[in-house]
């Protein structure tokens, strides 16, 4: 066994074994794990295949930049896939599968792709399956198949994802060393302070490397440093990643309540999306270790240096037996040590700098063969682990025994939420590295994030950031010295460029983008082929463009660009970093807006009695209103006919309470809404109403409804039910922006105001037995009684072509009003009508509705509307109108009424022989409440002058048509007497 | 998501309001139907500081004047519309 | 031009595809072309091959202020359809839609046009009979079109929540089988290297700063790589046409919004049609390497920022998941914003500016991918004819002034409300 866990050490817990399995095996590790840590724990190094050549893939990383061990995990509506091993605590009962492997992930057919690679470099799909449309499907069609990484979900997710918000004076994001420092001290001076950690505890680097802080051991300086932020009050949340960083400051964090795959405990939310609004940001995000450019850089067993030493202090896991260090960097000869340090056989240190006498250096020198100058060309192994490492230096060609190359290319810091935020990068030559410059928001970078190397200049700087960070918000009181470091191998690592392949090696093996098996050969190609803007070698090669998002491969791309370029790396720039800075769920950006939560649902005050009905519903804007009544034995058509006729033999009643109302009140409330309303409105006499249109200021119709006097200075205006909240807005800008010295006042009483429209030849009838001793008003009169015990406004409107009476009650008190008026109306035969019933009346009237007609691309002329215009023009909309085209005789689609004895259908076009170019189409049509045949309202070019013309309304899609004769809009009691009692 | 510090509640986040329109296309009840076509149709469309007229609709309601830059979302001024 | 083929591929792959020439040139500007096209993205690059091959004229610059195809080009969700309501955009993105379908083959480069249909869902027996009307607008104008029921929609997009309980329960669909989705880089890729086979110069890095007029009508351009001369400039800019038009003292119906996007990690096929709503605002679609594509609603205040606010991802995600539950545990794993170009009709603007000899393609809003080669082959058409094409003509710059509107939401002049 290469890759065991030690008897001792590490930060997991084990006394409390977790089961687990991998592939439908069964494996058993500790709390504390992670799925890598276990799976290398039993021995376990092959966890997938890549995405394109099917190439072997182990554990590279001991984080979030995992771009390899990648598996499926979870059950049923908990599956997800593409989830990082590294970044996945161990629960009980996880179940994690490889992925893109096929039948097994030790026999993958698809990696025959891998021996045919040479014929499918970067954006050969660009090149090859030329040809039509149909041909292209038929490729692809394999193509689909072969991409894609893991499997999709297939069921509804069951659990819940919680979205909170927080505000706090400094955001400190990243809890290692700096983080934690500074932390530490933007909390001392007083500052409201929340620390975030991806990581399931605190304490970051401190975590893998021993060392003495304020001369404590690591660990009990992390306990006691957590203790006091607790104390103060600091919000400390660990495995909540920030993923955002928008505008003002805004930083929106994911946090993983449980693992990816969990079931959650009782009720609780499986993650939870926090949306922090900080006075100021500290991002302590850390840096990230580079792989090293040699061929076969991608194998199972070579691993970064720093997560090598992770897997042996933080897990107790030995990686492997026999390990070869590839650096660049002082940082992974700790890595040789901790291996050594555990009976892992370091073969030798390949140090790509020259030699030096630094003590680390000096130390390893004393205990391993360290080799200067020395640069891994190759290894060999495969599925089954690492083999061989061949290396040279100086001309000469070595080859050493290994199953692990821990190799660190130096660090690259975490500055993705910095440019999030619009900051700049600056690159540092010595590095080799692109890190935090200029800030845009309130953000500053501490620690490895801003490029420093060395744990006390970490912690100091981590200190004096949050320290400033408090200050600026106006926290003044000093947090006091920062804590004293004492390690074994004090200051920076002395880091050098190691981007640049070794000369001889061959670039068609050398991996940039493991997931994606980016090469650089392929990063060679794009270049030759003239796709040499970054941002062309990304989409052309797709570097850095996997689930990792190229957090370990973006360097090494970007000098390889810059070599062929022959220039600096920062010349050649940096493609742009985006939110999410991890991948997140969809669920949890969705939150708790799921099912019916996903768009809000309204109710009107009469919702539980049309319940009561069982009616037919029919969406409307954010209502739900009654389309029809059926009874037994009834559909839907059946109930609208009749409905419709007992409206216009009898009496029917409807709930019109989402209707658009506005009272509008004061001296000046008339000329308000003559800017807002398109018909005059001043002559009005109190207790009088009457219909009305308005404008957008293009000069289309927007919206109608009627106005009515009630009192001397005292409107109420009503409107549409899908454009009310519309209007409101229109209103409340004519009011405030438009005319702002207007003496009036505007109250939206949609909802205040519930309404019931009472309409038939029975109607008055109905009223009267209502309210007995009301003395009921003539038609577009209003006045004011008491039914059933309740305060009433009476308008007497009509929508149907009926004598109607609309009741208006407040919200609260309108039941016993419906209750009362479906008693007395079903003496009188008269029964509740929907929506469906009301649109067969208002078609046969002809009125035009919001949504059908006035569809915003009609103007009054187009509607019949204009003789009703205010001429005084002095209204919203009144100037656009007069454009050319607007007034022209013709070229314009015009209201008309259709007849026919056959259905017309809704929506059909109008032609003059089908098949055949529209002319028009059918706003809205219906059958005949009382006669027989059909009629509907339709909008046609030059329709005002061609009555009489025969038509055909055509629908393809429906293979309908019916024979129509366009005559004018009004099919019933075009005089008008039957509003008169 | 901006942050706007609304004259009446203070700083809210963007969500509260809405955007309704630069304040140089606000178009008078009484303009001539050219001058309509240039206020409604002709416009600059700044890139960097601009003034655009905001309203607080989740909130108080109030109409603002906002001072804000069109690239760097920076927002220099906030007034109400009375508020001259 | 080294003509692509699956054979060629082979053949260069046993030579390590040393020998595959440069897609375009990078050459040094001259100092006059008879026509300049300011813009190179996939609109810009189009025009400039269409005057090459088909109105033969070569001398012909693509001046582009960054890399080409990195505007809106590179910021899409790729959808390609042309199932309008209004017949003018009916027409103008079904010649589009019809290029489409020989692009791979003219360009000799795979932009991977696929038809997998795109399907509008209904809600309600009102949606139904809305999208019956854009369905028979479509078929009067010859452009594919049909209705699928409940059933046919459910064995179409399995992973569909189709309970009848639903928030937004599906009733049925319309669906443009002709529709489909295209790889957007390919796209300005293509027409990149076979304008520049045609002698199209493509200059990248080069931002014009103004522009120089002789007699009243404009004669050239100042650049950051000089002053360039040409007769007739065409401004294909989308998202800064009023910051390009101002150059030339212009004033456009126009205000730079942004729209966002994003992808999912890649998993094996999931969705394999265009999903859109006739009530929620949100597209889904899943590109051949498994990334599922979802984007939404611009996010309603102008802004050249490219950088937008997170709650229109999560209204996207959400809707998203309303219409397929399953999405709830994929990732999102890439987000990015375009600056769109949004015109005062929602239609696009093509044809003459005031000024003599410029000429601005622009105002696509968030709908100017899939106008790629029809917008390119019409404006090319007037640069250099210095007539408007029958399809282009309705939308001329001038229509706003005269009140000739192509309103195709019906919303009106506030550039948020559509």
């Amino acid at each position: 066994m290469t890759r065991q866990r030690r008897p001792t050490g590490g930060l997991i817990d084990r006394t409390r074994p977790v089961g687990f399995t991998f592939d439908g095996v069964p494996y058993e590790g500790f709390a504390g794990d992670t799925l890598a840590s276990a799976l290398l724990a039993n021995g376990v190094g092959l966890l997938g295949r890549s995405f394109k050549y099917h190439r072997p893939r182990g554990i590279l990383a001991a984080g979030v930049e995992e771009p390899s061990a990648l598996v499926g995990v979870g059950q049923g509506g908990r599956f997800e896939p593409n989830t990082r091993a590294t970044d996945l605590f161990l629960y009980d009962g996880l179940q994690a599968h490889s992925q893109n492997r096929w039948p097994s992930l030790s026999l993958d057919v698809g990696a025959v792709l891998g021996a045919v690679a040479r014929f499918l470099p970067a954006g050969f799909y660009y090149k090859a399956f030329l040809g039509k449309p149909d041909l292209w499907k038929i490729y692809e069609h394999f193509i689909r198949k072969a991409a894609g990484l893991g499997r999709p979900p297939v069921a509804p997710d069951p659990d819940s994802y919680d979205h909170r918000a927080a505000f706090c004076d400094v955001l400190v994001v990243g809890a290692g060393p700096a983080g934690l420092a500074a932390a530490l001290a933007a909390s001392a001076s007083g500052a409201r302070v929340i620390l975030l950690e991806q990581d399931a505890v605190v304490g970051g680097g401190l975590l893998r490397d021993p060392a003495r802080l304020d001369g404590a051991t690591g660990d009990s300086w992390i306990s006691a440093a957590l203790a006091t932020l607790t104390a103060r009050g600091v919000r400390v949340l660990v495995r909540c990643t920030a993923v955002g960083y928008w505008d003002h400051d805004l930083v929106t964090a994911a946090e993983r309540v449980t693992e990816p795959g969990q079931t959650p405990d009782h009720d609780g939310p499986a993650q939870r999306f926090w949306r922090i609004r900080a006075e100021r940001v500290v991002l302590a995000t850390g840096a990230i270790e580079r792989p090293l450019p040699f061929e076969h850089n991608d194998r199972p067993g070579v691993m970064l240096a720093q997560a090598a030493r992770t897997y042996v202090a933080r897990f107790g896991v030995v990686p492997g037996s026999r390990a070869v260090i590839a650096t660049s960097h002082d940082d992974a000869y700790r890595t040789a040590f901790a291996l050594a340090d555990t009976g892992v056989q370091v073969q030798a240190i390949l140090d790509t700098r020259p030699a030096s006498d630094r003590p680390i250096v000096t130390e390893a020198k004393a205990r391993f063969q360290v080799m200067f100058g020395a640069r891994v060309l190759r290894v060999a192994g495969g599925a089954a682990g690492l083999r061989r490492v061949t290396a040279q230096t100086g001309g000469q060609v070595l080859t050493f025994d290994g199953d692990l190359l821990a190799v660190s290319g130096g660090f690259s810091p975490v500055s993705h939420l910095h440019m999030q935020a619009g900051g700049g990068l600056v690159w540092n030559e010595t590095t080799a590295a692109f890190q935090a410059g200029d800030a845009r928001q309130n953000q500053s970078s501490a620690g490895s994030a801003a490029g420093l190397d060395g744990l006390s200049e970490v912690l100091c700087d981590g200190w004096a950031k949050g320290g400033a960070a408090a200050r600026a918000v106006g926290f003044k009181r000093a947090p006091g010295p920062a804590p004293q470091v004492v390690e074994p191998w004090p200051g920076p690592g002395h880091g050098v460029s190691a981007l640049e392949a070794p000369i001889g090696a061959d670039p068609k093996r050398i991996f940039v983008d493991f997931q994606n098996d980016v090469t650089l050969a392929d990063i060679d190609l794009a270049w030759r082929e003239g796709y040499r803007s970054v941002e062309h070698v990304k989409r052309y090669t797709t570097l850095g463009m996997a689930t990792d998002q190229g957090k370990t491969s973006n360097m090494i791309g970007l000098a390889r660009l810059a070599a062929n370029e022959g220039r600096p790396v920062p010349e050649v720039g940096l493609t742009t970093f985006r939110p999410p800075y991890t991948p997140v769920t969809l669920g949890l950006l969705a939150g708790h807006r799921k099912g019916f939560q996903v768009t809000p649902l309204r109710r009107q005050a009469l919702y539980a009695a049309h319940q009561a009905a069982s009616p037919i519903w029919q969406p409307s804007g954010y209502w739900m209103r009654p389309r029809a009544y059926p009874r037994a034995g009834e559909d839907l058509h059946a109930a609208t006919l009749r409905e419709a006729r007992t409206v216009r033999s009898a009496v029917g009643w409807v709930d019109v309470s989402t209707l658009g109302k506005f009272e509008v009140v004061g001296p000046d409330a008339a000329v308000l809404l003559e800017r807002v309303c398109a018909t005059t409105v001043g002559k009005l006499s109190v207790g009088r109403g009457r219909y009305t249109f308005m404008l957008r200021e293009d000069g289309m119709v927007m919206d109608d409804g009627t106005v009515w006097r009630i009192a001397d200075d005292r409107y109420l205006l009503t409107s549409s039910t899908g454009g009310a909240e519309r209007m409101a807005h229109h209103i409340d800008y004519v009011r405030h922006v438009l005319a702002p010295g207007l003496k009036a006042a505007v109250a939206n009483v949609q909802e205040h105001w519930a309404g019931i429209a009472v309409a038939g030849p029975r109607a008055r009838d109905l009223i009267a037995r209502l309210a007995p001793d009301f003395d009921i008003p003539p038609h577009m009169s209003a006045a004011r009684t008491v039914m059933a015990g309740v305060p009433v406004q009476v308008l007497a409107a009509s929508y149907s072509g009926e004598r109607a009476f609309e009741i208006y009650v407040q919200s609260p008190n309108v039941d016993p009003i419906w209750t009362a008026i479906s008693a007395i109306g079903a003496t009188l035969d008269g029964c509740p009508y929907g929506l469906e019933a009301l649109e067969i009346l208002r078609i046969e009237k002809g009125h035009v509705v919001v949504g059908g007609e006035i569809d915003g691309r009609t103007t009054p002329h187009d509607l019949g509307l204009q003789r009703m215009m205010n001429p005084a023009r002095s209204f919203v909309g009144a100037a656009a109108l007069q454009r050319p085209a607007l007034q022209a005789p013709q070229g314009r689609q015009q209201l008309v009424g259709l007849e026919s004895g056959e259905a017309i259908p809704e929506g059909a076009m109008l032609v003059t022989h089908a098949p055949g170019a529209a002319e028009g189409h059918v706003t809205a049509g219906g059958i005949r409440a009382l006669e027989a045949g059909a009629v509907a309202l339709g909008l046609l070019r030059d329709g005002h002058t061609r009555l009489g013309e025969d038509l055909v309304a055509w629908s393809p899609t429906r293979r309908l048509s019916a024979r129509v004769k366009v005559v004018p809009p009004m099919f019933y009691d075009a005089e008008g007497v039957r509003y008169r009692d | 998501m901006l942050r706007i510090d609304c004259p009446y509640c203070g700083r809210r986040a963007q969500a509260e309001f809405a955007f309704e329109r630069a304040l140089d296309a606000v178009l008078p009840l009484d303009a001539t139907p050219e001058a309509a076509v240039q206020t409604l149709y002709a416009r600059t469309n700044p890139k960097g500081w601009t003034w655009e007229l905001w309203r607080h609709t989740a909130g108080c309601g109030a109409w603002l004047r906002l001072h804000r830059h069109s690239v760097s979302h920076e927002i220099a001024a906030v007034h109400t519309v009375a508020d001259t | 031009m080294t003509r692509y083929s699956t054979l060629g591929l082979l053949r260069a792959g046993l030579s390590n595809h040393r020998n595959w020439p440069r897609a375009w040139r990078d050459p040094t500007p001259k100092p006059r072309y008879d026509v300049i096209v300011i813009g190179g993205g996939g609109h810009g690059l189009a025009t400039a091959y269409n005057l090459a091959k088909q109105h033969g004229v070569r001398s012909v610059a693509v001046l582009e202020r960054g890399w080409i195809g990195g505007g809106n080009t590179g910021r899409n969700t790729t959808i390609v359809r042309s199932n309008y309501r209004q017949p003018q955009l009916q027409r103008l993105l079904e010649y589009s839609l019809k290029l489409w379908e020989g692009m791979t083959d003219e360009l000799n480069y795979n932009v991977m046009f696929s038809q997998r249909g795109a399907v509008f869902l209904g809600h309600s027996d009102a949606d139904i009979t809305q999208l019956a009307q854009r369905g028979d607008a479509l078929r009067a104008q010859g452009i594919d079109a049909d209705l699928m029921s409940r059933a046919e929609i459910a064995r179409l997009i399995p992973p569909l929540d189709m309970s009848p309980d639903a928030r937004f329960p599906v009733f049925g669909g319309l669906i443009q089988r002709r529709g489909g989705t295209a790889r957007h880089d390919a796209v300005a890729w293509g027409y990149a290297r076979a304008a520049d086979a045609l002698g199209v110069d493509i200059i990248q890095n080069c931002e014009v700063v103004g522009f120089t007029m002789k007699g009243g009508r404009v004669a050239g351009v100042e650049t950051t790589k000089g002053a360039i001369g040409a007769d007739r400039i065409g401004i294909c800019v989308a998202g800064h046409s009023g910051q390009v038009a101002a150059l030339a003292g212009l004033k456009l119906p126009i205000e730079s919004h942004l729209l966002q996007a994003f992808v999912s990690e890649p998993v094996k096929p999931m969705i394999d049609t265009v999903i859109m709503s006739q009530s929620i605002h949100c597209y889904i679609s899943q590109s051949d390497k498994g990334e599922v594509v979802l984007g939404g609603d611009p996010d309603g205040y102008p802004t050249y920022s490219q950088r937008g606010v997170p709650m229109r991802l999560e209204d996207v995600a959400s809707q998203a998941i309303a219409l397929v539950p399953a999405l709830s545990r994929l990732r999102m794993l890439r987000s990015w914003a375009g600056t769109t170009d949004m015109s005062f009709d929602g239609s696009p603007i093509l044809g003459e500016t005031p000024v003599d000899g410029l000429y601005l393609n622009g105002g696509w809003c968030y709908g100017g991918f899939k106008a790629t080669p029809g917008s390119g082959k019409l404006f090319a058409h007037h640069l250099a004819t210095g007539e408007a094409h029958e399809i282009a003509a309705p939308f001329s710059l001038d229509r706003f002034a005269r009140g000739a509107t192509i309103d195709e939401t019906g919303s009106g002049p506030r550039a948020q409300d559509r």
